[in-house]
């Protein structure tokens, strides 16, 4: 009866959860049911655990793996990973997964609402109005129509597709630079962002951030897109040339910008708060309820699939 | 052929400047501060009659004396079209109106008269759309709020920002399914919504489902957005018991007129939590603003300018110019009013 309890097995496998104090992973209570969890390295199970999830920025480095021999898959919370040493989970052999589509839409439309406010001045003109300006001054300098114009995706991966998508209804056309071509996508493909820039009228980085793709959006970029371009960031801060963009944008050589993402958060360079045709975000693109319950979702099928042997749900490909 | 020595002035490759006798007479009102860009284009191809080119003299005076025999008038801006001016124009026989509503001509008395209207929606039919999704985009990610915080230094020290909602799988109801509502419709099914909509008539052509009062159309919907004509019958459309049925979470979307929507009421449900969110580009009595509403952060608030860009009124002036060229020419007009 009651005295054989304590030696009855949890069959829930064992996860780590890895995470900086100030990143809480939303809905932990959930993955309770499906996993034994614990969130120290120095705890004496981090000697047998297979899995962990890695939550927010929280950094994976060789000496993190270092205490954890029987690690095979890192679960990421995020769409991007540049916080992960990736290439010593390759050396090592463990795989590693990112948020897959749990965020794409979300960040999606949060690209094309950045788009949508720079062209057409949305956040200066309620700026306008609450300062009680519309009666001194009348009218409203004119916006730019979005329909027609030229957008260039950089990086064109499950984000990138959703933004498409969505462009189009608009009545713009789409480009895009990837590390690859991509034989089943319609859109014109330029092999370098440069190229890209050149023929277009926006570009929307949402590509992940690797060595290759670190400032990739540089002065040269910046120059190709010319005195009207538009460059919307959600992908991670150091995509882009800050420092340049910001010149460009003090001595209107671009049209104008939209930043979820800054080299340095939460510092955001002050010259832009002076800015009209500019529209700043402390990093939200990917934050509503609902993605937390897609983030779980896809946190518990990957976990599940590596456990049972059964293939990943969103291992991190590069695109 | 000519060549261009020998016509610079030419326009256009088959047309020829008349002579300024022959040119049709074209009345224009507009209001006195109000520049008219078009006004070059116009005079080479009509006589224009504008009461402001004759300050001294009132504007019955004017057209009672040079407007007798004109065919066309020019409605620039919101300048009020009434019968009294109509009856100073005994040969009219066509309006062309230059803004997206048309609520300032007397539609029944220049029906009564057998005048025909044009409008100008189709040329700022796609901007407003854009801007409708913008603002509702807006509301529920809060991207102006997010902006505002991060002006406000307050990124570093209060570190958290509320979420937003996400706008895929939100039932979106377009309150009146013209030019602009089924532009928005169709930008809104790209982002995952779903659509539905009220409008005097069920439309056969239209695969979205209908309701045939606004009332319904809220109780089934997250979202509303106003974009149909202000007239008799949709003043207060949106009225105190269209917001409750909405519901708590419910979001507004005004890119029509202010009068559509009963604002001392909607102002109450937004200072009291009663309703979730509201954009709005248009107000009861422009440029005033409700106060109360500067404080809210679900809220998006703009200056009456979601038609306002370059390309809209470059597309604005060449449908003014194909509706007065089409008329003389008698050929079918391009953008007739129709009632929605």
């Amino acid at each position: 009866m009651a005295t054989e309890d304590n030696e009855v097995e949890d069959p829930r496998p064992l996860v780590l959860i890895h995470n900086l104090p100030s990143f809480k992973l939303p809905l932990q209570d959930r993955l309770i049911t499906h996993f034994r969890l614990f969130d120290s390295l120095a705890s004496p199970e981090a000697s047998s655990v297979r899995a962990l999830i890695c939550v927010g920025p929280t950094p994976v480095t060789a000496d993190t793996l270092d205490h954890l021999p029987s690690l095979r898959l890192v679960v990421g919370s995020s769409a991007g990973l540049d916080h992960v040493d990736l290439a010593e989970c390759r050396r090592r052999g463990i795989a590693v997964t990112n948020s897959g589509d749990a965020y794409s839409e979300n960040v999606a439309d949060y690209a094309v609402a950045l788009l949508l406010d720079v062209l057409r001045r949305v956040s200066a003109a309620d700026r306008f109005v609450r300062s009680g300006l519309w009666p001194q001054m009348g009218e409203y300098p004119l916006g730019c129509k979005l329909g027609g114009k030229r957008i260039g995706i950089v990086g064109l991966g499950s984000i990138g597709s959703e933004v498409a998508k969505r462009l189009v209804a608009f009545g713009c056309t789409v480009a895009y630079n990837s590390r690859n071509k991509k034989p089943s996508v319609m859109y014109p493909y330029y092999a370098n962002v440069h190229d890209l820039a050149v023929n277009s009228d926006v570009l929307i980085v949402c590509c992940a951030l690797t060595n290759e793709t670190h400032h990739i959006i540089n002065k040269d970029v910046l120059t190709a897109l010319g005195r009207e371009g538009v460059i919307i960031n959600v992908g991670r801060g150091a995509l882009v040339d800050e420092k340049e963009l910001v010149q460009f944008l003090v001595q209107g050589e671009i049209g104008g910008a939209g930043l979820d993402v800054f080299e340095n958060e939460p510092k955001v360079p002050k010259e832009l708060f002076a800015l009209d045709n500019v529209v700043l975000s402390p990093h939200l693109a990917v934050l509503t309820p609902e993605s937390f319950e897609a983030l779980n979702k896809v946190i518990i099928a990957n976990l599940k699939a590596f456990f049972s042997n059964k293939p990943l749900l969103s291992p991190f490909q590069q695109e | 052929m000519a060549t261009k020595e020998e016509q610079p002035q030419a326009l256009e490759n088959k047309e020829e400047p008349k002579e300024d006798g022959e040119l049709p007479l074209v009345v224009v009102l507009r209001p006195k501060s109000f520049n008219l860009p078009l006004e070059d284009r116009l005079q080479s191809h009509f006589h224009l009659l504008d009461p402001n080119d004759s300050p001294d003299e009132s504007i019955e005076s004017f057209l009672s004396r040079r407007a007798h025999s004109a065919r066309a008038l020019l409605c620039v801006g919101l300048t009020p079209l009434t019968a009294d001016t109509l009856c100073l124009l005994p040969s009219l026989e066509l309006v062309v109106g230059s803004s997206a509503g048309v609520e300032h001509i007397d539609l029944h008395e220049c029906r009564r008269r057998g005048i025909t209207v044009t409008g100008a929606s189709a040329a700022f039919s796609e901007d407003a759309a854009d801007y409708a999704v913008a603002l509702l985009i807006d509301v529920l990610r809060r991207i102006s709020a997010a902006d505002r915080f991060v002006r406000g230094r307050l990124w570093p020290v209060k570190g958290e920002h509320p979420l937003g909602f996400k706008l895929g799988g939100k039932r979106v109801g377009i309150v009146g399914l013209g030019n602009i509502g089924s532009q928005i419709a169709k930008r809104l099914v790209a982002f995952g919504c779903s659509i539905a909509y009220n409008s005097r008539k069920k439309k056969p052509s239209i695969p979205f489902p209908y309701h045939a009062n606004v009332w319904d159309l809220a109780a089934n919907s997250d979202v509303l957005i106003v974009c149909c004509a202000l007239t008799e019958d949709t003043h207060h459309i949106i009225n105190k018991d269209v917001m409750t049925a909405l519901g708590k979470e419910g979001v507004i979307i005004n890119v029509g007129r202010g009068p559509l929507v009963d604002e001392k009421e909607l102002v109450q449900f937004l200072v009291r939590g009663e309703i979730g969110g509201a954009g709005l580009d248009v107000f009861e009595n422009e440029p005033d603003v409700p106060k109360e509403l500067f404080k809210l952060d679900n809220v998006v608030l703009s200056p009456h300018c979601a038609v306002v860009t370059l390309e809209s009124f470059a597309a604005l002036q060449d449908l003014v110019m194909a509706n007065l060229k089409a008329f003389f020419s008698n050929k079918p007009l391009v953008s007739l009013v129709q009632n929605e």
